[in-house]
């Protein structure tokens, strides 16, 4: 299944910083269905990955306590205008995705 | 006679391949395909999941990591933290609500192109603090900040 996922990069004067957000339903599995009774099954992202120039800048390793349709924020140095910013994430059930945003 | 020498000997190397890879098995396939610290995130107290992910020892309180949360949060579901230090050298930043199920909410591995401040959002099961535990340097170091968590939402 593929998620949406949003990815700004931009020149912020100083350095670049990135924010993303990922659509996904950060499933804890500690959840009971209220119509069934049965837990709902733990669905979370677990890497993500952020790469410039194919070097990985940061890598985040989350689990079940982070909340629905992540979102991160934070500034890098190293990069300039018109470079390609990478980010992937893996979830628990091996899905997968990822998207490219280009430094403005 | 050496025929069956020779099966008996390709015998006994099959098997031990097949040991060493059924060893290797055991470390868990997440850890073989990522590294995804498994154990730190499925550990139910707050000392367990810091001792696996960023080994023993007592971080230090410092003045110097900057844990940015609101007050009261209406939806303990989203709550927005922003761990930011003047520390050098960081390798790592992890964040934990003590109170959740599983204590360990994220870390993040920082290359040194990083500016070492981070933004997410994470899960709060109830009113309790908010710990930051960065990685500086080789050594362990710590803030927190209280959020109060209201489940009516109409805020408190």
């Amino acid at each position: 299944m593929d998620r949406k996922m949003k990815v700004r990069a931009w020149d912020n004067g100083k350095n670049t910083s990135i924010k993303a957000i990922i659509f996904h339903p950060m499933e804890t599995g500690l959840r009971k269905d209220k119509k069934t009774g049965k837990n709902i099954p733990g669905h979370y992202i677990t890497e993500v990955k952020c790469e410039h120039n194919g070097q990985t800048i940061l890598t985040c390793l989350w689990g079940p306590g982070v909340s629905k349709n992540p979102f991160i924020s934070f500034d890098f140095n190293g990069a300039k205008k018109g470079d390609n910013v990478n980010i992937s994430w893996t979830d628990n059930l091996g899905e997968k995705g990822g998207a490219v945003s280009k430094i403005s | 006679m050496d025929t069956t020498r020779r099966i008996i000997l390709k015998a006994g190397m099959a098997a031990s391949t097949l040991a060493v890879a059924a060893s290797a098995n055991l470390l868990s396939p997440s850890t073989v395909l990522a590294s995804w610290p498994e154990t730190a995130f499925k550990a139910k107290q707050m000392d367990a999941a810091m001792n696996a992910i960023t080994g023993k020892g007592r971080p230090i309180d410092s003045s110097d990591i900057t844990v940015t949360a609101p007050d009261i949060a209406e939806n303990g579901a989203v709550v927005s933290v922003k761990v930011a230090t003047t520390l050098p050298d960081v390798e790592s930043i992890s964040i934990y609500v003590p109170v959740n199920t599983f204590p360990l909410s994220a870390s993040y591995i920082l290359s040194d192109k990083m500016e070492t401040s981070i933004s997410g959002r994470i899960k709060m099961a109830k009113t309790t603090d908010v710990v930051a535990i960065v990685k500086s340097n080789g050594k362990l170091y710590t803030a927190k900040k209280a959020v109060k968590v209201t489940l009516g939402g109409c805020g408190g």
